[in-house]
């Protein structure tokens, strides 16, 4: 049975969504209907079982830190808006965007804000500095068991070398954006939504 | 506005609807069969006729009736996401999608080299993932783009327009009151002649005689039970037909298909033996004519299994076996993994494409959602069962083509004549959790990126795409659900 998207959605929230995030009308009710199809619980919120049970999301080896990242500090469930605002980062930066009120706060699909989405990925423990651990711990979760301790750790070592700028053996947000300037983080870190 | 007025009621005509003229065969053999057939249905139903294109007049109507509606509202009208909700780039393997990553020509570097940006690809997939992934949506009904009239299938619902709600209250009083009982006993008709019947038949002595009679009675109880469901069904490329000491393979939507394909021959069926009404039909079937069922203890044996169906194949006297090698009910837009089990036993495969048209009601058996008994009501509630069967060339294993490729080639077949999606992914997905066997190798190539693949090079051109082979789980030939 499809799901009572409109009706379940008022139109006051709608607004608000549209103005936090920045999706369309359309965007939002069709990514509603996508929230009430994982929510098998159907208690309006989403729980990591509910992620878990995509397949293509659990083959995917940073399939658990990506879920991590849906749910706000210490809790288990989602709710919509807390879904959006996570998906909003991954919208794609439109040119009239740029030039719009400047004086306003940054928008949740910045350049800024995509790098510290994918800088939390690595940062588990939020203290704003990816140690040697952390980084050696994603590495991990991306390699399996096809890599020995001992090379892992020379890799890990030499991005921390090359990252670091001062000196303190683990990277901050600000050489993270240093390493990444040549990369691009718009279109690799964006999904085209349709309209 | 036009097409209101012209469907503004169902016509009703004096001729035979089509139910009755559709699923007939006109061979001479088969005369005494159709005869009863209709004489039982003439008695049952009256000049009664469901013109389906008045019903698709009326609800193309509908939907733009409610768009109307919302538009007064200044509200938009939820339209399901029937083209995708994001447009998913084109897939490339993982080792391209990172070397676009890092963008430099040094990719022949010798030292292992990692870039911080290469979480940026498995961030991406994951994320397209959530929003949109290929298998979770194939476990629920299909959405459709305009309004059939059956609450089930609306997702606007809410008064739009006082025409619309009586054009809807209508709808359910003439599927409620009028069409469903009709159904019900014509199908109760149908379950009690093919019990008594079968026990009958198989009294006789002559053997011949036997396998002739119960053909024929098959046939009617199976007809019967098709007019009880008012499926409305297209045989495409009949010479294609299944024929004796061969498999019939087919995609599965629901029970029903056994219903639909057995209206136009005779197939043995596979099967886990079950209590209730459904032992009493198999215990009857069993007594004519030789279908194989299965204890639930011996279904995990697979050698028990092989042997059984490769025992029938060999005996040409017996009737074609009908299997659905998905293993489960998929909702008719795609064909997940055919497991390998039927295809290892090296007889003849006939592929069925066997596809519904959901506008007039959704067949497919969304087994956590719904019991067999509230399935069944819907079915019989609904306008009528729409579909098309198309009978592919038979096919046989080649020479180097082992069991699970040579299920991939029927797969693909299947899908390509059903106008369905292809996909690898096994339908056991909707219960189970994937296998860590396919994390794994997607670790294995990142991998192979991070510390050069020069020696794999060749060996991982086939694999090289990322997603997962076939699943190797033991093989379930019963009607799945």
């Amino acid at each position: 049975m499809g799901s009572r998207a409109s009706t379940l959605l008022r139109e006051e929230e709608i607004e608000e969504i549209k103005k936090e995030t920045g999706f369309s009308h359309s965007q939002i009710t069709r990514l509603y209907s996508r929230f009430t199809s994982l929510d098998k619980g159907e208690n309006g919120t989403l729980s990591r079982e509910d992620f878990q049970r995509i397949p293509e999301l659990a083959i995917n080896p940073l399939g658990d830190r990506i879920i991590n990242a849906f749910f706000p500090e210490g809790e288990d469930q989602v709710n919509f808006r807390g879904f959006m605002r996570t998906l909003a980062h991954f919208r794609p930066i439109e040119d009239n965007e740029k030039s719009k009120n400047p004086t306003a706060s940054e928008p949740l699909n910045s350049r800024t804000n995509k790098l510290l989405f994918a800088f939390r990925l690595y940062d588990l423990d939020r203290d704003d500095k990816i140690s040697r651990d952390e980084l050696l711990q994603v590495l991990r979760m991306m390699v399996g068991v096809n890599i020995s301790d001992e090379q892992l750790g020379s890799i890990a070592d030499r991005t921390i070398q090359e990252a670091d700028t001062n000196g303190d053996n683990s990277i901050s947000f600000n050489e993270f954006i240093k390493v990444l300037e040549k990369v691009d983080v718009e279109q690799k870190m964006s999904i085209r939504f349709l309209h | 506005m036009n097409c209101f007025f012209s469907c503004k009621r169902l016509r009703k005509t004096g001729t035979l609807p089509p139910v009755f003229c559709s699923a007939e065969l006109q061979s001479p053999g088969n005369v005494l069969p159709n005869f009863l057939t209709l004489i039982i249905s003439l008695c049952m139903l009256p000049f009664f006729s469901l013109n389906l294109s008045n019903l698709e007049c009326i609800s193309e109507w509908a939907t733009l009736r409610m768009e109307l509606g919302a538009k007064e509202k200044n509200q938009e009208l939820y339209k399901p996401y029937t083209n995708g909700i994001i447009a998913k780039e084109p897939p490339s393997s993982l080792q391209q999608e990172i070397q676009e990553l890092r963008g430099s020509a040094n990719s022949l570097r010798s030292e292992p080299e990692f870039e911080m940006a290469d979480i940026f690809y498995f961030c991406r997939r994951g994320v397209e993932s959530i929003v949109d992934d290929e298998v979770t949506k194939r476990f629920s009904a299909q959405e459709l783009k305009s309004w059939n009239l059956l609450t089930r299938s609306n997702y606007n619902f809410r008064h739009i327009s006082l025409r619309l709600t009586v054009l809807w209250g209508l709808g359910i009083l003439i599927r409620y009151g009028v069409l469903l009982p009709l159904r019900v006993t014509l199908a109760v008709t149908g379950i009690c002649l093919l019990l008594v019947l079968t026990t009958l038949v198989a009294f006789l002595p002559n053997a011949e005689l036997r396998s002739y009679l119960s053909e024929k009675v098959h046939l009617m109880c199976y007809r019967i039970c098709v007019r009880a469901l008012t499926a409305i069904i297209t045989y495409h490329n009949r010479e294609n037909k299944p024929k004796n000491g061969g498999i019939c393979v087919a995609n599965h939507t629901t029970p029903i298909d056994v219903i639909i394909l057995a209206n136009d021959g005779c197939y043995s069926l596979v099967g886990q033996v079950h209590g209730g009404l459904m032992g009493m039909v198999q215990r009857a079937m069993v007594k004519s004519s030789s279908h194989i069922w299965f204890e639930r203890s011996e279904v995990k044996d697979r050698h028990l299994v092989a042997k059984r169906l490769g025992d029938h194949v060999a005996d040409k006297t017996k009737q074609p076996i009908l299997v659905f090698p998905e293993g489960t009910c998929i909702n008719n837009t795609s064909v997940m993994m055919f497991k390998k089990g039927s295809f290892e036993i090296g007889c003849t495969v006939y592929p069925v494409a066997i596809k519904y048209d959901p506008r007039f009601g959704d067949a497919f058996w969304n087994s956590s959602k719904f019991g067999m008994v509230s399935y069944l009501l819907r079915m019989m509630s609904s306008w009528a069962i729409v579909c098309s069967v198309w009978y592919l060339p038979p096919m046989n294993r080649e020479e180097g083509e082992d069991a699970v490729q040579f299920a991939n080639r029927v797969k693909a077949a299947i899908a390509a004549q059903g106008g369905l999606v292809d996909l690898i992914w096994d339908g056991g997905l909707k219960r189970a959790k994937v296998k860590d066997v396919f994390k794994e190798e997607q670790q294995k190539l990142y991998s192979k990126v991070l510390v050069g693949d020069s020696e794999d090079q060749m060996e991982d051109k086939r694999s090289e795409d990322g997603t997962p082979e076939g699943d190797e789980s033991s093989k379930d030939p019963a009607e799945g659900q």
